[in-house]
């Protein structure tokens, strides 16, 4: 499928060029690499964290530090890949912070098997994104995605959102590879399970009226 | 093949990561099963809407008050280096 391509398309030299620039202490040349990201890390670190204030703060933190440790930086990985690790991490560990006073483990243990079955089949309408205001789609979306369990959304994120390849969705969150892969299906089908209540094609025939 | 093998496959069957042999297999099934036909093409608009619509944009003034921040924290840095 043709959908689902990386949201960040860049030229890698040019990119290589920012970094060597950067590194040899060009903050305008690193202030095009945030602008470049920004969005990104923001997303990313919204989407884990679920506030806005952390939110802020991981973009704030994971540049910062993404600057500081610019000498570690290999040129053998995408920057965006090593950036996203960086932010990632901060804001799993924002997440770990507010979540200590609750009993919910962030390791939880995700069985593989049992909620993958879809139980409810209904088609959607042609275009069912149509069917809302600009504003109305976002808080479906948003409230949607929410409801998923942090681990199965950040796999979702990171694979479906951002782009990334499974190998690197693995790597930066610690898991092997059919883990994510397992996460991922999960993630997806109870995605698509929540959303039919909003995009379903109404019964032409069905609503008599009594 | 059943529903519980389609669904197996559904990632890679999404993201085209899959070989012609299985491909053509899990075709196949689609064209009997509406329930596996109607859950693949819906949970690939899934993947679509999320993917095409930024639910957590970054609004311009925060944007601009977060760009200040960092650049100036990268300054003080490459200055006491010198």
């Amino acid at each position: 499928m043709n959908g689902i391509e990386s949201k960040v398309a860049e030229p890698q030299t040019e990119e290589l060029a920012l970094v060597e620039a950067a590194r040899s202490g060009d903050v305008g040349a690193f202030e095009q690499l945030i602008k470049r990201y920004d969005r990104n890390v923001f997303r990313i670190a919204q989407h884990i964290t679920q506030n806005r204030e952390d939110a802020e703060d991981v973009v704030q933190d994971a540049f910062i530090k993404a600057y500081r440790n610019l000498a570690q930086f290999q040129g053998n990985s995408k920057f965006y890949t090593w950036l996203v690790r960086i932010a990632v991490n901060e804001a799993l560990m924002k997440l770990r912070r507010r979540k200590t006073a609750k009993t919910v483990s962030l390791d939880e243990d995700v069985t593989t098997d049992e909620g993958s079955m879809p139980r409810e089949v209904a088609d959607w309408s042609p275009n069912p994104e149509q069917l809302y205001d600009q504003s109305e789609l976002g808080e479906i979306l948003q409230k949607t995605i929410q409801a998923l369990p942090e681990s199965f959304r950040t796999v979702f994120v990171l694979r479906d959102i951002e782009g990334m390849s499974t190998e690197e969705t693995a790597e930066m969150l610690n898991l092997s590879v059919p883990a994510v892969k397992s996460r991922l299906l999960r993630a997806r089908l109870q995605l698509r399970e929540r959303l039919n209540r909003y995009f379903k094609k109404p019964k032409r025939n069905g609503a008599k009226p009594q | 093949m059943k529903c519980k093998d389609f669904l197996k496959e559904l990632n890679e069957y999404l993201d085209g990561q899959i070989d012609v042999q299985l491909k053509t297999e899990l075709e196949e099934h689609l064209q009997w099963c509406h329930d596996c036909y109607v859950v693949c093409n819906t949970t690939r608009k899934t993947i679509e809407i999320y993917h095409d619509n930024d639910v957590y944009p970054l609004p311009e003034p925060i944007r601009e008050r977060l760009h200040q921040a960092i650049v100036t924290k990268c300054k003080a840095k490459s200055e006491h280096q010198g």
